[in-house]
């Protein structure tokens, strides 16, 4: 595995250009992890069933530990670790912390991620929507009922906050 | 015991989590993520028989891997570690195998690289060679002892009552707990009505979405260890006990942990790690994969039979329990199980006359440990459902029949124990009346049927157990707190903060709270058991509260007039000449506690006891067995909230769990071998599964000897919702199920049972 040849890809992340050298069995995650020191996905089940690895590829939200780093070549990319600018955070993550919606924490930045899809599809979504976009998420603490309030917050404020 | 009087105007504050803006960024740390320069990573190879004598290990094509570092067995580990056996009740779990492996998945060698898939792709070419022997799964037949697991017991030294059972030979009975309260016999021989059920739980698991990491950095004079830990302390008492050194010599530091749920106490993986960084003398880092944690820890599945003796009146006048849980392979906490909860075995209920026989077993399975619950949850399911069943076949409503039988403050518990500061009336009211449960109930008639039932429990939280804080003011008058208590989600870090700011009058969002480092943070017996917020938050209190007291007498010192609230920066420079100094509080807490003599019994069982009770409706469809839950009520006695949103959230956290045991999680286990050991084959709760009315409520109670009034949440609504759901069952279509998970095909059999038309096994 270690003699498998190794590759040199472009791509943007989080808004900068920048190459990483991966090879063929390197999946986003790991490449995250060791060459950008970006933390924010990671792997959990490793099947792409709990969405702990969530990040968005050319904007669609994406299992960082199935999809291979190799196929992110001229791709842009954006992880947990975008949303916020200096002292302030995404409405999306300000919801979650007002909300209550998480415990331990580890599943956070999918979820996060994925409600950013959900809501750049569906800005007013309701329970029904809500639950299918997440359900390719899972919490173990299951602070699901606090999640869906701020989904709803966070749609209720990306709004109010982009009609200024 | 008086809480202090002070208003600081922290408890009772649904303050956001302290450390929510590094979990929402991704920037809080996890053990899993961590990395050290020069770090090796470590993956295992794993027993494939359930029972047998290794007969050879052969690790040389896995050497010959190119970037493999090393690979090592239970040989090498010896030669680093004379006596390599660890657990908190029985020193019988070996660091790799030794000799023998006892349950498949068991660690029989490592493979080190600096690459984790050279690791990996190494670990799959080692070959070992097993003389398989008998194997033994169910707990029952266990305690048959024709199979034995282990040739002889090694209690540890930590517990006095499991002295007894050191060098016992010829058994997989790892302890034998007995309760006995007035005469069962003759209780029954003049009982009106006599009940006998047996109920069974499966096997399932904690699955925290952060699997079990540890990182080990081993130097001559001193290991530093970073794991995913529930007990620092404990890790640092048992590695130094492994190594020969004293305590100071060992350094656990434990970041956040992304979900425990008691999967993460005692050693896991910890004493591995430091094997490993000793023999490679480098750091070393193991990462559990998902599928990992199935060969790890996991709950107790049990039998538990029970019998009940009832007067004319409908008093239950007898209650005989046995249990038996199935502890796999190695003891873990087992034995405190079985004792700790088994106690509680026949529920909240004023039973004159009580027999209490808990077993715990050797099998060969993965281990088994505490499971937000610590055994309460297997025990309930049983008498819950049993208590429903004896209503129903009496022709009794369910609910006036627990009332009649209800144990209340004032009265003895099983143990003798006068209960105290426990709101089970209350608890089972309100659950009552968010039912309408004296209201009539549709329950449909066409192909889906409804059905509403409840249940409820009473918990004792373990005893004896220490905990110690320190309070560190500077001199600028910022507040720091060092406490042991390790935040795995159930918001401790803010709760001890909102304590903090309450003796010491200032906002919690002011207080750091220090994350956990043995080398700085005092001891603590664990994260464990619901017992934090009491144990832990009387340390902390006293640790504010002495720290007040310095304050104080700094003013007088200094000449300050009575009263005065010059800020304590100014007090600090006026006695230092400069922002210099510090002022620190300390706070030792262990509660008074009796251990229970030959026949379980004690006047002081418990510091407090914990009670909650679910309810729920639900829809059946009578032509596939499926059960929906439509609404579920959760409602607990958890003394005064100290921040209700935390305790909300923990309520509906905990009954989502538990929903998963009760209606689908179990793994599937054929000849020892886990056949479903991934989140692709066993399901845990998702959005989907979240009832679409939810209800949670902690009563208005006080905890008198608690701090600030409150008492530990965290396990609560696991107790009783699995036999709520059973209840309800039967409520709607008329079949019992003893036996959980209770899925769709459980009850579709039960069904055509009824209708005299059986399916067959396949």
């Amino acid at each position: 595995m270690n003699t498998a040849a190794t590759t040199t890809i472009n791509f943007t992340l989080n808004g900068r250009p920048v190459a990483a050298d991966v090879k063929p069995h390197h999946n986003v995650v790991e490449m995250l992890q060791t060459q950008f020191a970006l933390f924010g996905a990671r792997e959990s089940c490793g099947q792409g069933l709990c969405g702990c690895c969530t990040v968005l590829v050319d904007g669609r939200p994406v299992s960082g530990c199935l999809h291979l780093a190799v196929f992110l070549e001229g791709a842009e990319v954006v992880t947990v670790e975008h949303l916020a600018a200096p002292g302030k955070l995404d409405p999306v993550q300000q919801a979650f912390i007002q909300c209550g919606a998480f415990q331990c924490g580890y599943c956070t930045p999918g979820f996060v991620m994925m409600t950013k899809a959900l809501i750049g599809q569906h800005p007013d979504p309701d329970d029904e929507q809500i639950r299918d976009y997440l359900s390719g998420n899972l919490c173990r603490c299951a602070a699901y009922p606090e999640i869906v309030n701020a989904v709803k917050m966070a749609a209720r404020n990306s709004k109010a906050g982009s009609t200024g | 015991m008086a809480t202090a009087t002070v208003s600081g105007g922290q408890i009772g504050r649904s303050l956001p989590r302290l450390e929510g803006h590094d979990k929402v960024t991704g920037r809080a740390e996890y053990t899993h993520l961590m990395q050290l320069p020069g770090m090796l990573h470590a993956k295992i190879f794993r027993s494939t028989v359930a029972h047998g004598r290794i007969k050879s290990v052969d690790t040389s094509a896995a050497r010959k891997v190119p970037g493999v570092y090393a690979v090592y067995t239970g040989d090498d580990v010896r030669t680093v570690i004379a006596e390599p056996y660890y657990g908190p009740a029985f020193h019988d779990q070996p660091i790799l195998a030794i000799g023998k492996v006892h349950f498949v998945g068991e660690p029989v060698a490592v493979v080190l690289a600096s690459d984790p898939h050279v690791a990996d792709q190494a670990a799959q070419q080692i070959v070992a060679e097993y003389e398989e022997l008998p194997a033994v799964f169910d707990e029952v037949e266990a305690a048959e002892n024709k199979t034995l697991v282990h040739d002889e017991l090694k209690p540890a030294g930590t517990f006095a009552d499991l002295k007894h059972l050191k060098g016992r030979k010829g058994t997989n009975i790892a302890l034998d707990f007995r309760l006995r309260r007035g005469d069962v016999d003759k209780a029954f021989a003049a009982a009106a009505h006599v009940f006998e059920h047996m109920f069974r739980t499966q096997k399932v698991l904690h699955l925290p979405l952060e699997p079990h990491a540890s990182i080990a950095d081993y130097r001559d004079d001193g290991v530093t260890i970073y794991s995913s830990a529930q007990g620092p302390s404990f890790v640092r008492t048992e590695i130094a006990r492994l190594l020969g050194w004293p305590e100071n010599r060992v350094r656990i530091k434990v970041p956040y942990l992304g979900g425990g749920y008691g999967g993460k106490l005692y050693i896991k993986l910890e004493a591995l790690a430091t094997a490993m960084s000793m023999l490679a003398r480098r750091p070393v880092k193991i990462a559990h994969t998902m599928e990992e944690h199935f060969y790890t820890i996991t709950k107790h599945p049990t039998t538990f039979r029970i019998k009940s003796g009832l007067d004319q009146d409908g008093r239950i006048i007898a209650r005989k329990c046995e249990v038996w849980w199935n502890g796999g392979a190695y003891a873990d906490i087992g034995p405190r199980v079985t004792q700790k909860s088994g106690f509680t075995a026949a529920g909240p209920y004023d039973i004159e006359n009580v027999s209490i026989d808990s077993y715990a077993l050797y099998t060969n399975l993965t281990p088994a440990g505490a499971l937000r619950g610590f055994g309460i949850p297997q025990l309930v399911w049983a008498y819950e459902s049993h208590t429903d069943m004896i209503a129903r076949a009496l022709n009794r409503d369910p609910l006036e029949f627990r009332k009649q039988n209800l144990l209340r403050d004032g009265r003895p518990q099983a143990t003798g124990t006068i209960l105290k500061d426990t709101a089970i009336e209350k608890v089972l009211d309100r659950i009552a009346e968010r039912l309408n449960w004296k209201q009539p109930f549709d329950r449909g008639k066409g192909v889906v049927r409804r059905g509403r039932g409840f249940a409820v429990a009473l918990k004792a939280v373990i005893s004896p157990t220490t905990s110690v804080a320190i309070v560190n003011v500077s001199a600028d008058g910022s507040t720091t707190l060092y406490c042991g208590t390790v935040d795995m989600g159930q918001g401790s870090d803010t709760a001890m903060a909102q304590m903090v700011g309450e003796v010491l009058n200032m906002p919690a969002e002011s207080v750091r709270v220090v994350p956990r480092d043995t080398d700085v943070t005092p001891y603590d017996m664990g994260t464990l058991g619901s017992r934090s917020l009491f144990h832990m938050g009387h340390a902390v209190r006293l640790a504010a509260e002495e720290a007040l007291a310095k304050i104080a007498d700094l003013r007088r010192e200094l000449g300050e007039p009575e009263g005065s609230n010059a800020p304590l920066a100014d007090l600090f420079r006026k006695k230092y000449g400069m922002q210099a100094g510090n002022i620190v509080g300390t706070g030792i807490y262990k509660p008074d506690y009796i251990p229970p003599d030959a026949n379980g019994l004690t006047t002081n069982a418990t510091p407090f006891w914990m009670v909650a009770g679910s309810g729920v409706e639900i829809e059946v469809d009578t032509e596939t067995g499926h059960v929906r839950i439509t609404r579920l009520i959760n409602v607990a006695d958890v003394g005064k909230p100290i921040n209700p949103k935390i305790v909300e959230t923990q309520l509906s956290g905990a009954s989502l769990m538990q929903l998963g045991f009760s209606m689908f999680e179990k793994m599937h286990i054929d000849g020892g071998q886990v056949t479903n050991a991934s989140l692709a084959d066993y399901k845990i709760p998702g959005m989907h599964d979240m009832p679409p009315v939810m209800e949670n409520e902690a009563v208005d109670t006080y905890q008198s000897n608690g701090p600030f009034g409150a008492k530990g949440v965290g396990e609560l609504a696991t107790f009783g919702l699995s036999p709520a759901i059973a209840n309800a069952i039967d409520d709607a279509v008329g079949v019992r199920l003893t036996e959980l998970p209770l899925t769709a095909e459980s009850v579709f059999r039960a069904l055509r049972a009824k209708d005299n038309k059986p399916l067959g096994d396949e």
